[in-house]
């Protein structure tokens, strides 16, 4: 039953983000792509949620290189991303001196 | 599920409605970086009750946060715009490598699993690994560190063929007994860095941008897998928003290529050169001194810039901007039609373009565009070729044939930019330098810029 409720949110996910998705301008593609790229990063989430202190080593070194890896993904993504929305700038912001 | 188990979800509850907003703030450019932050927001808290499990090694969590977040924030702000592209491969292939890891280290810890969960932590291994390895055989082409050409040998398809098969069977064995197939298990995931090596090199680098696309959203697929395996919502959702955005990109990616995805990912593309503009072209190549296209810009009333990638690589958006901000100071209205494709990614021109200043709102898309370049007056085209080659929209036999482009040769005058006569990327002549409003203005695109800019001060 547990596999179905989770599919069944991951379809409902699936469509949210199509929807969502398809309304931003192709200006933006990048920022978007790099900013779904930081989302990718969740895996974070699941990294330290198995990363306990009972574990035995190989399952500590594999949980520690994934949460490193995983929190570049977080970190670089939102910080790259957020580099480039700050460049958007109109006219009359003083976009252009 | 205690008290503290369920506070934990509620926050990822609230976590998800972030993502989504932040996601749906980037509708407008105005509103996109607020919405960025929104997005890390939400995935703060999501990181911070995490913490809040019980019995977590939190010796080893602080040394993988501290040392990813150093490399992260580093690699983030030391990066060049123009190479986006690498790092968001390289990015993507981290997240898909975490996926990897984690189903690995799930399994270890517990390799009773049923069915079911044994199936997703497969795909969570096999799709993370594509994306890892397949991303940084991407970054390799994008960066240069290794040939950007197609990779092509006889029996590839085959080859393939043969791995995904493989890939498939050892799946379904390890599904129907985890507990006893741990080398099974490694078997999977050396099968799905194979894979993702050569499936990526058959493709050229001129198909680089769909690739990426596809790469990030299979970098969600594999984050939805992994929360598959450890039962959590919150990477289900997330997972599946980046999916499903991959897969919009691709596909606007595919279409502003007019191939379809399967010929991008097995035509091998760009390997061999084709024999392609085999019809003679009629008409001459009028070149232009920077005086002349001076004079024709002086007296335009609307100027559209049509940038290519060739901008980038001269380096030329900070003056293409200087010189759009001095026609402006003229009366002449200036906007940048941009190609879905004009860039190594989707939307890297306009990335570029915006850091050199330009105003969010004189990026028009090629759709805005086309329908009214009758009235433009003259359209300056810099670095780019195949994107406004007139063959796709004439010549059936063009390899280009189909393709949507910027109709820049039915505005009044066409002013090229180019270094020489050379054919572009794919090797296609373009017979937009043969039209009879077509000017050639030979040179390098900054150097020739420059001139331009140079002219109108001394005026």
């Amino acid at each position: 039953m547990e596999a179905v409720f989770l599919t069944f949110v991951f379809v409902l996910s699936i469509f949210l983000g199509f929807e969502l998705i398809s309304k931003v301008p192709s200006t933006l593609h990048t920022p978007l792509m790099s900013g779904s790229n930081a989302i990718s990063g969740i895996t974070m989430i699941g990294s330290l949620a198995s990363l306990k202190a009972d574990n035995m080593t190989v399952a500590v070194i594999l949980g520690t290189l994934a949460v490193t890896f995983a929190t570049i993904n977080v970190v670089g993504g939102y910080a790259v991303t957020n580099r480039m929305l700050e460049m958007f700038k109109k006219k009359d912001e003083g976009g252009a001196k | 599920m205690n008290s503290m188990t369920l506070f934990i979800n509620f926050a990822y509850v609230i976590s998800a409605g972030l993502f989504i907003f932040g996601l749906k703030m980037l509708s407008s450019p105005a509103t996109a970086r607020r919405g960025n932050m929104l997005s890390a927001l939400g995935m703060l808290l999501a990181i911070v009750v995490t913490l809040f499990n019980a019995g977590l090694d939190y010796k080893w969590i602080l040394v993988g946060v501290i040392i990813g977040s150093v490399i992260g924030l580093v690699a983030a702000y030391k990066v060049q715009m123009t190479s986006m592209p690498e790092m968001v491969a390289l990015f993507n292939g981290f997240g898909g490598i975490a996926s990897l890891l984690l189903a690995w280290g799930e399994y270890h810890q517990h390799p009773e699993l049923s069915v079911f969960i044994a199936l997703v932590t497969f795909l969570s291994a096999f799709i993370g690994g594509i994306t890892f390895s397949g991303s940084m055989i991407a970054f390799g082409k994008l960066a240069e560190m290794m040939p950007s050409k197609a990779i092509i040998f006889s029996g590839q398809h085959i080859v393939n063929g043969a791995i995904l098969l493989a890939a498939l069977i050892s799946g379904v064995i390890f599904a129907m007994n985890p507990a006893s197939s741990y080398a099974i298990f490694l078997v999977i995931v050396v099968v799905a860095l194979l894979f993702g090596v050569t499936s990526v090199i058959p493709i050229g680098g001129a198909d680089m941008p769909v690739v990426i696309s596809l790469l990030n959203s299979y970098s969600g697929l594999a984050a939805c897998a992994a929360g598959f395996v450890i039962n959590n919502n919150i990477l289900i959702v997330a997972g599946a928003l980046v999916g499903a955005s991959g897969i919009i990109l691709t596909n606007i990616m595919c279409k502003a290529m007019n191939r379809s995805l399967a010929n991008v990912l097995f035509s091998g593309f760009g390997a061999t050169t084709q024999a392609a503009g085999s019809a003679e072209q009629e008409g001459e190549i009028k070149p232009a001194t920077a005086e002349d296209v001076f004079y024709i810009l002086e007296a335009a009333d609307s100027v559209a810039f049509v940038p290519g990638y060739g901008l980038a690589v001269a380096q030329a958006q900070h003056v293409v901007q200087e010189l759009g901000e001095l026609l402006e100071a003229n009366g002449t209205e200036v906007s940048y039609a941009i190609h879905p494709v004009a860039g190594r990614m989707p939307g890297h021109m306009n990335v570029l373009l915006a850091e050199a200043n330009v105003s969010y709102d004189q990026l028009v898309e090629m759709d805005d565009i086309n329908p009214r370049m009758d009235s433009i007056d003259v359209c300056v085209v810099i670095g780019a070729n195949d994107v406004v080659n007139p063959a796709a929209l004439e010549d059936e036999s063009s390899p280009i044939y189909g393709m949507p482009i910027i109709e820049t040769h039915r505005a009044k005058t066409v002013i090229v930019l180019k270094r020489s006569m050379n054919p572009g990327f794919a090797g296609i002549q373009n017979a937009l330098f043969f039209y009879p409003n077509t000017r050639m203005y030979f040179g390098d695109a900054k150097a020739s810029i420059q001139a331009l800019v140079a002219e109108f001060k001394s005026d």
